[in-house]
């Protein structure tokens, strides 16, 4: 599974970014996503393998084809989110105990 | 195509300018302090939440019209250097009594201050409750907000 890291250089990108904008449309074969995007089909197919080992999408094969869509249970955008929520939470937690702990410091000093 | 995925856990460290005690009680009894507010469940504002000191004891938030919304429990109460809390609350901040997933909080004294390191597990239990997460993953807090999100950060 993709670590935080991962997720973010994944989707730095601006065109990976583009890429799963269109597959939030529905899943779509490489072909499809490709057009329309500035960069060539074999550039695609690259950014999906980043994609995919990010977690962010899955792909199956329909017929000879391969079809690519963004994963439901790939959590990506789930640890995303919660990897942020904690980071700002913590961020005001620290400031609120070191607050407290000046405060309770000035009351000792008196 | 079945394979069960299993994400490795959201970790945290940060240290604090305070001793472990005090750390912890503002983690805890303090919790209202520093709780972003963005993050609540009912559809008034948020009083503060709630996270009663004991195992076994109620993790909630209390909204300025005296609602009471569920967020989880307290699982393990070890202060002042433990505390795991059990997490119930869907990607779209929803209480789900049937989703468990633990935030373990250990204090350790480092130097003149306290390390904080929080761990959010079990997060594959999120993927079960596919329905939420699909409408919070196209929903705007989700998809949109991220891919901004991540805009913002590239650009640095």
């Amino acid at each position: 599974m993709a670590n935080a890291a991962q997720l973010i250089s994944a989707l730095a990108d601006p065109t990976r970014r583009a890429v799963l904008e269109r597959l939030k449309e529905g899943p779509r074969p490489v072909g499809e996503i490709a057009r329309g995007l500035p960069v060539t089909r074999p550039a695609v197919s690259q950014h999906l393998k980043v994609l995919k080992d990010a977690g962010l999408v899955a792909d199956k094969s329909v017929g000879t084809r391969r079809i690519y869509y963004i994963d439901p249970k790939g959590l990506g955008a789930m640890r995303a989110w919660l990897d942020q929520f904690w980071e700002q939470a913590l961020d005001a937690f620290k400031l609120a105990a070191e607050a407290e702990a000046e405060k309770a410091q000035k009351k000792d000093d008196e | 195509m079945t394979s069960r995925i299993r994400p490795a856990p959201v970790r945290k460290s940060i240290f604090v300018q305070a001793p472990q005690a005090r750390a912890f009680d503002v983690f805890t009894r303090e919790i209202g302090q520093w709780w972003p507010k963005s993050h609540k469940i009912g559809p008034v504002d948020v009083e503060r939440p709630i996270i009663e000191p004991r195992e076994g004891g109620r993790w909630y938030e209390l909204d300025v019209d005296g609602t009471e919304c569920e967020i989880g429990k307290v699982a393990v109460w070890d202060p002042p250097a433990r505390l795991i809390l059990v997490w119930q609350l869907t990607p779209d901040f929803k209480f789900d009594p049937n989703l468990v997933t633990e935030v373990e909080v250990l204090f350790t004294p480092e130097g003149d201050g306290t390390r904080v390191e929080l761990e959010h597990r079990d997060l594959e239990r999120f993927g079960e409750r596919s329905e939420a997460m699909r409408e919070t993953i196209s929903g705007p807090g989700g998809w949109p907000m991220l891919l901004e999100l991540f805009g913002e950060e590239a650009k640095k």
